[in-house]
């Protein structure tokens, strides 16, 4: 079964005018609605939205609290599913898939970045980068090479033995950068990645999200902040489960 | 940090694929995982263990206890022969309490077993193929100066047999001798060791009264057992004897023998102090036991003698001996149990404080199972692990049971097995119910827990 099968090649919204980006589409939202039930009463968060994310752009969600971003963040991350709607990543509709497809397919084709970097405590950086490697069943030996290099490329070679707590915030959000990397993701979706960081770690953290873009990498950032939404080439701001604006810079 | 594309094996996705299947490599990974989170709750993990622990130790040393005393119970009983049935005289109640009253002339008691009822037993039952009769007087025997008051048995020649002892060295006396009141003895160990502490006393005589003995032979010690003692005299008192013809005993010593009491002086007249009766077969001893028994109820007005089967003491102590392991394995049971369920309570805490890291692999890609794994893991470590100390305590201690109050203990191989398999069993059923909280956590709602 081919591709556009499975999902109707898309008509690019925008000129692709922003480094890197190509018309193809690696992520599309079609009509996402998301329905909260609490008890008797239901509300609706997202209003059927729909978008498409192009590969190696670098795109911002922006929008106040109470929008709908996380919501839209946890669809996007496989984390939850839409009430109604499709979810196609790269060539599949994730949207009626099961709890053991979507623990592969996030594990597969995304890189999480979380805000208060999530590493696990107890294991090294080593580790906790070749963690998703792991759940991918790559082998002993694989997975080491690979989280090594990424190890050097975020710049903490020298600290793969090193547990989370003896490291700061920018590297610990470093270490979280290189673990979304393992697995050479389809798209990298970063939550509010400097939010915990003081503004020189932060920008550290952001010229290597520049580099990732430079390189092809998909980014998706969820952030309150304009001054972050600026270095994206695409911002989309929500607002009430609504897409209010689409913008490329 | 100029190029962050790898050149690593090209990652493609292929988890749907490819799923990654059970292999050991990944166990491994797991195992390790669960060992290190387990080693950075130390205190917590010991103290989680600890119920397994004792459950498991307490297990293999009762089970060990038991089995020593219910070895020891009957290698007891087997001493005393299992074709064997042991008929002793006993004062009688009333008598014991008449005898101290009054200052009067000292009176002997007569009581306890006679040679005709011997006779009728051996006359009148049938399978009865032997009786070895014995009087048993306390006395003083010498050595030159040195004395030793001690048991001393009149008896035939079968005694040694009957009661599976062994001659050290010399021999019994012989039949001639017991038809001749002959003067000769056999000491026990024990006696020869306190009488002839450097010489042999093979050929040399003792004193009894006034009248000398020449020693025959020497008896091995190890087979007294309390069972086998008399009933008259201090019943008590250690397994110090000698033996000599029951003929020698009534012509030297009379039938009626003297004691200082703490009320005066006392005298009783016992013909018999006691008889094996042998029988041909084990299937009919307990049955002859009671026919004894009924004999001498009708011989005897009073109850003067006692009938123990050994055979039917090793059947009881073996139903005893059920009943103490029934009441072990249910205490161990229960201890186990409440260790589970620290185990369980521990599991539920960890799972609880743990729901971010859960959250955290459930979006890199970890299935339901891989959470599961991961916990039952954990939990059979430490079950495991909790189990493996136990073993090694409980074959401690029964050894220092062993050591420093000499009790017998066994510890059958079937017990450590049995117990740390059950240990092991017990990490996986209590561990099942915290994992299956783990892995149906909402991903988005564990990354979100503080």
């Amino acid at each position: 079964m081919s591709i556009s099968e499975r999902m109707p090649q898309p008509q690019p919204r925008a000129a692709s005018s922003g480094l890197a980006t190509s018309n193809e589409v690696v992520a599309r939202l079609e009509e996402i609605r998301k329905t909260y039930y609490m008890g008797q009463l239901s509300v609706e968060v997202l209003h059927g939205i729909s978008l498409d994310f192009f590969a190696g752009d670098y795109i911002s969600i922006m929008g106040p609290s109470g929008c709908g971003k996380s919501t839209l963040m946890n669809i996007l991350g496989c984390l939850d599913q839409p009430t109604s709607g499709k979810y196609y990543l790269g060539e599949e509709d994730t949207s009626q898939m099961d709890d053991d497809d979507l623990s592969s397919i996030r594990g597969a084709r995304l890189g999480f970045i979380f805000q208060s970097y999530n590493l696990i405590q107890q294991l090294n950086v080593l580790e906790n980068i070749e963690m998703p490697l792991f759940y991918q069943g790559y082998n002993e030996q694989d997975s080491h090479d690979i989280a090594m290099q990424l190890a050097e490329k975020v710049g903490l070679a020298e600290r793969v033995d090193h547990k989370p707590y003896e490291l700061s915030g920018g590297q610990q959000q470093r270490v979280a950068i290189a673990r979304a990397l393992s697995v050479d993701p389809l798209i990298i979706l970063a939550d509010e990645p400097t939010g915990n960081l003081d503004s020189k770690s932060g920008a550290e953290i952001l010229n290597l999200f520049d580099e990732l873009h430079g390189q092809g990498k998909t980014l998706i950032m969820v952030t309150h902040s304009d001054e972050l939404a600026e270095r994206s080439r695409r911002q989309i701001r929500l607002l009430d489960g609504r897409v209010e604006s689409d913008e490329r810079s | 940090m100029s190029d962050l594309s790898l050149d690593a094996p090209v990652n493609t996705y292929r988890s749907r694929a490819n799923p990654p299947r059970f292999n050991f490599l990944r166990f491994k990974k797991i195992t390790e995982i669960g060992i290190k989170s387990i080693y950075s709750h130390g205190l917590r993990s010991l103290l989680t263990v600890l119920g397994i622990v004792i459950g498991v130790a307490a297990v293999i040393a009762m089970l060990a206890v038991s089995e020593g005393a219910s070895f020891e119970a009957q290698q007891q009983f087997r001493d005393l022969g299992a074709t064997n049935i042991l008929v002793k005289s006993v004062k009688p109640v009333e008598i014991e309490q008449n005898s101290n009253q009054g200052f009067g002339p000292p009176q002997a008691v007569v009581y306890g077993l006679t040679n005709a009822d011997i006779r009728t037993i051996r006359e009148s039952i049938p399978g009865v193929t032997n009786v070895i009769s014995s009087r048993i007087v306390k006395k003083n025997i010498w050595n030159l100066g040195r004395s030793m008051n001690t048991d001393v048995v009149g008896t035939t020649v079968d005694y040694p047999i009957s009661r599976n002892y062994n001659l050290r060295s010399g021999r019994f006396f012989s039949q001639a001798e017991v038809r001749d009141h002959a003067n000769v003895v056999v000491l026990s160990d024990e006696v020869a060791r306190q009488l002839f502490p450097i010489d042999n006393p093979l050929g040399q005589s003792i004193r009894i009264d006034s009248d000398y003995y020449n020693i025959v032979g020497i008896m091995e010690s190890e087979g007294f057992s309390n069972l086998g003692q008399n009933q008259a005299g201090s019943s008590n008192s250690a397994p110090s004897r000698i033996f000599l013809p029951i003929t020698s005993s009534r012509s030297r010593f009379g039938e009626t023998t003297t004691r200082q009491t703490a009320g005066g002086m006392e005298s009783e007249t016992v013909e018999l102090h006691e008889a094996i009766i042998q029988v041909t077969d084990q299937d009919t001893v307990i049955e002859i036991g009671e026919v004894i028994e009924q004999i001498l109820a009708r011989r005897h007005g009073k109850v003067d003698y006692s009938v123990e089967v050994p055979l039917a003491l090793l059947r009881q102590a073996e139903e005893s001996a059920l009943r103490d392991s029934i009441v072990t394995g249910a205490i161990a049971g229960i201890s186990l149990l409440v260790g589970g369920i620290g185990i369980m309570n521990i599991m539920l805490a960890s799972v609880t404080e743990r729901t971010r890291e859960i959250g955290i692999r459930r979006a890199l890609g970890a299935k339901k199972k891989d959470i599961i794994t991961q916990f039952l893991i954990e939990a059979v470590i430490l079950s495991g692990v909790g189990g493996l100390i136990g073993v090694f305590l409980g074959i401690i201690i029964p050894f220092a049971i062993s050591l420093f109050w000499g009790m017998t203990t066994i510890v059958t191989p079937l017990a450590p097995i049995l117990a740390f398999s059950i240990s092991a069993l017990i990490g996986v059923i209590f561990g099942i119910y915290p994992s299956m909280r783990a892995a149906d956590m909402d991903p988005v709602e564990a990354l979100r827990h503080e």
